[in-house]
């Protein structure tokens, strides 16, 4: 089997490492990562739990197939109670260090307790201990891994890190691994710095058993070969990445521009994919060097970018002149579009920032933008922000802000508070683009409906990768419907939120289900796996984790009328595009949606669906 | 009459040469005939049917089965591109 029945848990406050057997009725019944990881927080933690206090738990959960030659089965989740949001956390990551987590023989780290001092866990194979990582405070995550390489003298090894914000505990803060690749949303990297544990170092050579190699490689090739004849995963994202959406989303009138006053940026065409290709006439080079895979990937969606070394962000600063990881769809859009901001080199450069640091740039960029529009209103001046004119499309004035950030300095810890936080503080809470504490994704609700629904339920805060409607709803994938109505909505919000959660919890990526479908994945984990695994039970044990995590909420003190979007999107119409003269029918999709789910009026699971779903 | 062409991703090298317009060159203007459809449009690009998989115009997607009847009119922007996704 697939999962390696072992599970190493980690006292901080004490200093132990200990191993101990996985669930394996609860591996039946929540798959992994995901699902797996949210069963042990909810079994072992308080939901009221202040999420930066040593009562928190941090796990870092490996799905059956990661470390695999399934395509894409290189993914981990880090779950825990968000510090950004106050609800279930749970951000997924790819690269290489979650496959190096299974091959040294692990399915999980639960990290509990608090450290008295600077740590970081070192782990090879069987053995695991507490470092003193006293050495590493202060560095960024680039310098950590380069400092915890050369010091083991092995470069095998892989690394999950915080930078400056998750020491600072920015709720922003992300776990950044390989570099680039980042366990992003709901201040996941706060609660780690929260616990003093500066790193994961890990390098495992056990290798991964399947139940049947001759099945499993069967399973694994027709899935690869799927992906290789579709014309999104073996062309479309290879090529441009998922910055080829920058132009698609603006002209269906769906890109939240300038804090979300309007739905089209008139420089969407200057940050998105195709612009990543042009050749720059200031050095002859395309800010695209190459695309890039995780473990086991064959898409290659990630980006890797240099910028003009000439550019006023990185003139005289080497460091950020070499070929790092560059924008997605969604940090060109925050950093961008967001803050009216059209300069794809100093783009870029922030988005190093973030990786450097390690804090998110979907809602650093969506809570700059929140802090623009108060700027513009007067509700914040000079005096607030240090003299940075945080004016909508000044690159200089984002510049200074995401190195205040990076740094923890003046305003910018009122920005690495998220854009809940900073709006309530200058009471303009009505400048917040958030759902449960949240910042949206690049995506708005009143040029593509569904979304909005799926905003609103997400049991993480506003986010896209819960339940990505988009792609049915503007792509056509597995079948086109139209963005602008409400009718038939719930369910397909419902049906992508269950089925994302099974492939969340499976180890694989999420991008695989633009060509295969559930029917193609689970002959993936029936041959890796003991068990029955179908496509339905794969579905019923998505809707099983989409239940824990929304009891779990409830027992934290979220209720029905936190499923709310800004009223901004509820009262304010679109001025442009297809959307133009619409609103967000949230209160028309909403009740469906409850009824769907077997939920009361309120939003409460009912006891039928709890027992329907053994919980 | 006078429409506004845009050719996204892989598409974008079917601009006719010496039309391109906008940062990257993915635009252009063309002079249709009065009456021309979306199919005549792609026909006349010479663009690959089976790559045309995304369609708008003004933002409007167009379901394929409509594309040989839709009317182009003065003044619309038709955009396409082939399969493609990101998140």
């Amino acid at each position: 089997m697939s999962w390696t029945g072992k599970i190493l848990r980690v006292n901080l406050s004490k200093g132990t490492c200990e191993s101990e057997p996985l669930n394996m009725e609860w591996a039946k019944q929540y798959l992994g990562q995901r699902g797996l990881a949210t069963k042990y927080l909810v079994e072992e933690t308080d939901p009221k739990v202040d999420p930066l206090s040593p009562g928190n738990k941090m796990i870092m959960a490996t799905g059956p197939l990661t470390g695999t030659i399934a395509p894409t089965g290189g993914r981990y989740s880090v779950v825990t109670k968000g510090a950004l949001t106050g609800a279930i956390a749970c951000s997924n990551s790819g690269g290489f260090f979650g496959a190096e987590l299974k091959n040294a023989g692990w399915d999980m780290i639960i990290f509990e307790g608090k450290s008295d001092k600077p740590v970081y866990l070192n782990v090879v194979n069987e053995k695991a201990e507490l470092l003193d990582a006293g050495h590493l405070w202060g560095k960024s995550v680039w310098e950590t891994e380069d400092m915890i390489r050369e010091s083991g003298g092995d470069n095998d090894v892989r690394i999950a890190s915080i930078g400056k914000a998750g020491e600072n505990q920015l709720l922003l803060a992300c776990i950044v691994n390989d570099k680039d690749r980042a366990a992003g949303r709901s201040g996941v990297g706060a609660v780690m710095g929260s616990k003093n544990l500066k790193a994961v170092c890990l390098r495992g050579t056990l290798g991964v058993k399947v139940r049947d190699g001759m099945e499993f490689m069967q399973a694994t090739n027709a899935a690869r070969k799927i992906l290789a004849d579709n014309a999104v995963t073996g062309e479309g994202l290879p090529t441009y990445g998922t910055q080829v959406l920058m132009n698609v989303i603006n002209e269906s009138g769906a890109l939240p521009t300038r804090n979300s006053g309007d739905v089209q940026f008139e420089g969407a065409s200057k940050i998105g994919g195709e612009a990543m290709h042009e050749i720059r006439k200031s050095d002859g080079k395309a800010n695209l060097v190459s695309n890039s895979a995780c473990f086991s990937c064959p898409i290659s969606c990630a980006r890797i970018s240099q910028i003009d070394p000439e550019h006023f962000t990185v003139k005289g600063k080497p460091k950020y002149q070499k070929p790092s990881g560059g924008l997605e769809y969604e940090s060109a859009w925050s950093l961008g579009a967001a803050t009216g901001v059209d300069d794809l080199e100093a783009l870029t450069y922030c988005n190093f920032v973030c990786n450097e640091q390690g804090f998110d740039p979907i809602s650093f960029g969506s809570t700059v933008a929140a802090a623009m529009e108060m700027y513009e209103s007067g509700k914040i001046t000079d005096k607030e922000t240090g003299g940075i004119a945080l004016k909508f499309g000044s690159t200089e004035a984002l510049v200074q802000i995401i190195e205040a950030t990076a740094m923890g300095e003046g305003f910018g810890l009122d920005i690495g508070m998220g854009s809940k936080r900073l709006c309530d503080k200058y009471d303009n809470p009505e400048a917040s683009m958030t759902v449960k504490g949240q910042e949206f994704p690049a995506y708005d609700p009143r040029g593509i409906q569904g979304m909005g629904l799926a905003y609103a339920t997400s049991n993480r805060g506003a986010c896209h990768l819960r339940g990505y409607t988009v792609a049915s709803e503007v792509l056509g994938i597995p079948e086109k419907t139209d963005p602008l109505v409400t009718d038939g909505k719930a369910g397909l919000v419902k049906a992508f939120q269950d089925a994302t959660a099974a492939v969340d919890s499976s180890g694989t990526c999420v991008f695989t289900t633009f060509a295969l479908t559930l029917d193609d994945i689970a002959p993936q984990i029936a041959a890796a796996c003991e068990g029955d695994w179908t496509a339905d039970k794969l579905v019923e044990i998505g809707e099983r984790i989409w239940n824990m995590e929304r009891q779990y909420n409830l027992d934290a003190g979220f209720t029905g009328k936190d499923d709310m979007l800004p009223k901004r999107l509820l009262k304010d119409a679109a001025k442009t595009g297809p959307a133009k003269g619409l609103t967000s029918g949230l209160d028309k999709m909403l009740p469906e949606y409850y009824e769907l789910r077997g939920w009361s009026a309120d939003g409460v699971p009912s006891d039928d669906t709890k027992n329907r779903l053994a919980l | 009459m006078k429409i506004r062409i845009k050719l996204f991703a892989s598409l974008g090298k079917y601009i006719p040469k010496g039309t391109a317009v906008g940062p990257t060159g993915n635009e252009a203007d063309m002079v249709a005939a009065d009456g021309a459809t979306i199919s005549a449009i792609i026909g006349r690009l010479d663009l690959p049917v089976e790559f045309c998989h995304l369609v708008l115009v003004n933002g409007y997607f167009i379901a394929p089965s409509e594309r040989g009847g839709h009317v182009l009119i003065e003044g619309d922007d038709l955009a396409i591109w082939p399969p493609v996704a990101g998140g």
